[in-house]
C-alpha cells in the first residue's frame, strides 16, 4: 500500500506539471481571490484591508449611498435596453444577411469592425459625434432647425442613452455573428417544409426558427449579460460618470472606492454585489445547460 | 457548347427567383445600406476630423470632408499631446502596450496550449474540477479579484510594473484560451495520439512533434484573440501599472479627457484612431479567423 501512493501521485506527471498554472489560477485567484473579497466586505477596511468585523455595515452604507443607487439604476436601464436592442438588432441583421445576399462578406465586416475596437476608442468617438456644438445637434441646427435639441451627454436625464448608442454600435456585431451562425445551423428542410405548408416567413422565424436556436440564444445571453455588468471603460471614456453622477455604474463605484477614495470596505461590498448579480444569471444557466451532471 | 454548360451552371439554385429590382430587393439592400452607413460613420468621422485643422473644425461640421488635409494632428498626437502636466504624446503608451502585449500573448498561449493539451489527451484525476472552476471564473466580474491581485503582486514586488500586468493578462486569458485549445485537441483524431504513444513518444514529444505542427490555425485564432483583447484592455492597465508604464488605452483616455488647456479635437481624434489602428488592422487582415475567435467564446465543447 505505502509503495502505491507515490506511484499514483507521480503518474502522468508532465500533464500535472502542465496544469499547475491552471490549478494555481483556479484555486488562488478565482476561488481564493473571490472568497477574500467577500470576507473583507464584512470588515471595516479603509486605506488598507484589516480584519475588524463590522457585520453588514458596509452593505447598509452601500445601499444608503445615493451614488450607488444611481449606479444600480443606470446599470438596470442600460442593461435592459442594451439586452433587448442588441438582440433585436443582432437578430434582424443576421436574418437580413442570411437572405443569400450579395456582398455578404463586406456587410459582415462593416457591422463587426466596431467590436475589434476598445471601449475607450468607442467612448471617445461617440463623445465627439454627440458633441452639442459640432456634432449631430450642431449640424441639424446649422441646417436651419435652430431649436433642435439632441444633447444626451450633457443632459443628466438621458445621458445614459448616449452611452447606450455607443454600446450598441460596439456590441451588436457580436450578436449578429453569433445569430448568423445559429441561423446557418438550421436545417434547410425546415424552411422547405414551412414553405410547403404555406407558413409566412415571419411566422416561421418566430415560431419555428427562434425556438430551434435556443442554445445560441442562451450562450449569447450569458456573454452579453456578463459584458453589461462589467461595463466600465466605456463610461470612463465617454462621460466620466457625468454630468454630475448621471452615468455612474457599479464597476466605476468599485474602482473609485478602492483606488481613489481609500474606502476599501465599500469597494469590496460593491464588488460582492456585482458578483451576486452575475451569480444570479450564471447559476440557473449552468444548471439548465449541464443539468446536474458535470460536463463542461 | 461551353455556352450551354455555363448557362446551365448559372440556372436557379434554390429559392432565389426574384428579379434584381423587385420591391423586396430594394427594401433589403436599402436597409443594409443604411445599416452599413451607420456603422461606418464613426470611423469616417474619426479619420476626417483627424485630418482637419482646428479653424476648419470650428467652422464646419464633423461630417464634411477636410478642405485642406493636414497630418499635423497625427504628429502632435504621437509626439506631444498633453496628459495633465506632461506633454509626451501617445508614443510612450504605444511602446508600453507593445511591451505588455507581446509577452502576454506569448506566455498566455504557451500556458493555455500545453494545459489544453493535457486536459484533452492526458487527463488526470481532478483535472475537470479545476477546469470547471476556471471556466466559471471567466464570468466572475474582474472587480471582485482586483484587490487580492494587488496584494499578491505587491508581495512579490511586481505591483506597478509591466511584468505584473503581463502576469495578470496571462491569468485572465487562461479560461478562454484553455477552452479553445482543449476543444481543438479533443477534435483531433485519437489514433494520431495513440500511434505516437506506441512509437514511444512522451508528453512533450507528442506535443511538439505531433500536436504543434497540426495546430497552426488554432494558434493563429488564439493570437488574434489575445492581441485585440490585451491591446484594448483599460481596467488592468489602469490598476496594475503606474503613470510611467500606462498602456496606450489609458494614455489615450488621459490625453482626451484631460481638462487643461484648449481642447484640440483633431489631435484627440488622431490619437483615438492611432490607438484603434492595431486591432483594426488585425481585424481587417484576419477576417474569418477573428470571427472564429469570438465564436469560440460562445460555443461550449
Amino acid at each position: 500500500m505505502s509503495s502505491k501512493r507515490p506511484n499514483q501521485l507521480f503518474r502522468n506527471m508532465p500533464a500535472k506539471v502542465a496544469a499547475i498554472p491552471m490549478v494555481v489560477t483556479a484555486l488562488f485567484i478565482f476561488v481564493g481571490g473571490t472568497a477574500w473579497t467577500v470576507v473583507y466586505s464584512f470588515t471595516k477596511s479603509g486605506l488598507l484591508p484589516r480584519l475588524k468585523w463590522v457585520g453588514l455595515d458596509q452593505y447598509e452604507r452601500l445601499w444608503g449611498t445615493n451614488r450607488w443607487l444611481v449606479s444600480i439604476e443606470n446599470l438596470a436601464i442600460y442593461g435592459i435596453c442594451m439586452l433587448v436592442l442588441v438582440f433585436v438588432i443582432g437578430f434582424i441583421l443576421a436574418a437580413l444577411i442570411d437572405q443569400k445576399i450579395r456582398f455578404e462578406n463586406t456587410i459582415r465586416t462593416v457591422i463587426l469592425y466596431p467590436y475589434a475596437l476598445s471601449f475607450v476608442v468607442t467612448g471617445l468617438v461617440w463623445q465627439w459625434i454627440l458633441n452639442p456644438e459640432f456634432g449631430v445637434q450642431g449640424i441639424v441646427r446649422d441646417l436651419g432647425w435652430q431649436s433642435f435639441t439632441f444633447n444626451p451627454l450633457y443632459s443628466p436625464q438621458i445621458a445614459i442613452f448616449g452611452v447606450l448608442i455607443a454600446g450598441l454600435w460596439q456590441g451588436s456585431g457580436l450578436v449578429m455573428v453569433l445569430m448568423l451562425a445559429g441561423l446557418r445551423g438550421i436545417d434547410q428542410e425546415v424552411w422547405k417544409a414551412a414553405r410547403v405548408d404555406g407558413i409566412p416567413t415571419w411566422k416561421t422565424y418566430i415560431f419555428i426558427v427562434i425556438p430551434m436556436m435556443r442554445p445560441v440564444f442562451i450562450t449569447t445571453l450569458v456573454l452579453v449579460v456578463t459584458g453589461i455588468v462589467k461595463i466600465y471603460d466605456l463610461i470612463v471614456a465617454q462621460t466620466g460618470g457625468g454630468p454630475g453622477i448621471a452615468t455612474e455604474v457599479p464597476a466605476k463605484y468599485v474602482y473609485d472606492m478602492m483606488f481613489q477614495a481609500a474606502n476599501l470596505g465599500q469597494g469590496f461590498a460593491a464588488s460582492t454585489m456585482m458578483l451576486v448579480t452575475v451569480a444570479l444569471i450564471i447559476i440557473p444557466w449552468a444548471m439548465l445547460e449541464f443539468g446536474g451532471k458535470r460536463r463542461v | 457548347m461551353s455556352d450551354i454548360s455555363t448557362s446551365a451552371m448559372e440556372g436557379p439554385r434554390g429559392p432565389r427567383i426574384r428579379r434584381t429590382f423587385s420591391r423586396h430587393n430594394i427594401v433589403l439592400y436599402g436597409t443594409l445600406f443604411i445599416v452599413a452607413v451607420y456603422y461606418v460613420i464613426p470611423l469616417y468621422v474619426m479619420i476626417v476630423t483627424s485630418l482637419k485643422g482646428m479653424p476648419e473644425i470650428r467652422l464646419g461640421n464633423i461630417f464634411s470632408p477636410p478642405l485642406e488635409i493636414t497630418f499635423e494632428p497625427w504628429v502632435k498626437a504621437w509626439g506631444e499631446a498633453c496628459t495633465g502636466l506632461k506633454c509626451e504624446g501617445l508614443s510612450i503608451g504605444f511602446w508600453n502596450s507593445v511591451r505588455i502585449t507581446v509577452p502576454s500573448v506569448i506566455i498566455s498561449i504557451m500556458i493555455a496550449s500545453v494545459n489544453g493539451y493535457a486536459l484533452a489527451n492526458w487527463r488526470f484525476k481532478g483535472a475537470n474540477v479545476f477546469f470547471t472552476i476556471l471556466i466559471f471564473g471567466a464570468f466572475i466580474p474582474y472587480q471582485v479579484m482586483l484587490y487580492p491581485i494587488v496584494i499578491m503582486l505587491r508581495e512579490i514586488g511586481l505591483y506597478g510594473s509591466l511584468t505584473g500586468l503581463v502576469i495578470v493578462h496571462s491569468i485572465f486569458g487562461m479560461p478562454i484560451l484553455t477552452l479553445l485549445f482543449r476543444n481543438y485537441f479533443t477534435s483531433l483524431p485519437e489514433e494520431l495520439f495513440k500511434a505516437a504513444r506506441v512509437d514511444g513518444a512522451g508528453f512533450w514529444g507528442i506535443y511538439f512533434r505531433v500536436m504543434l505542427p497540426m495546430s497552426v490555425p488554432i494558434f493563429t485564432v488564439a493570437v488574434i484573440l489575445q492581441i485585440t483583447g490585451i491591446w484594448n484592455d483599460f481596467l488592468f492597465g489602469l490598476v496594475y501599472t503606474g503613470p510611467e508604464s500606462y498602456p496606450m488605452t489609458v494614455a489615450l483616455n488621459n490625453i482626451v479627457n484631460s481638462t487643461q488647456g484648449v481642447v484640440e479635437y483633431n489631435v484627440n481624434m488622431a490619437a483615438t484612431i492611432i490607438t484603434g489602428l492595431v486591432p483594426l488592422s488585425i481585424y481587417f487582415v484576419s477576417g474569418k479567423l477573428f470571427v472564429r475567435g469570438i465564436a469560440a467564446g460562445a460555443v461550449k465543447g
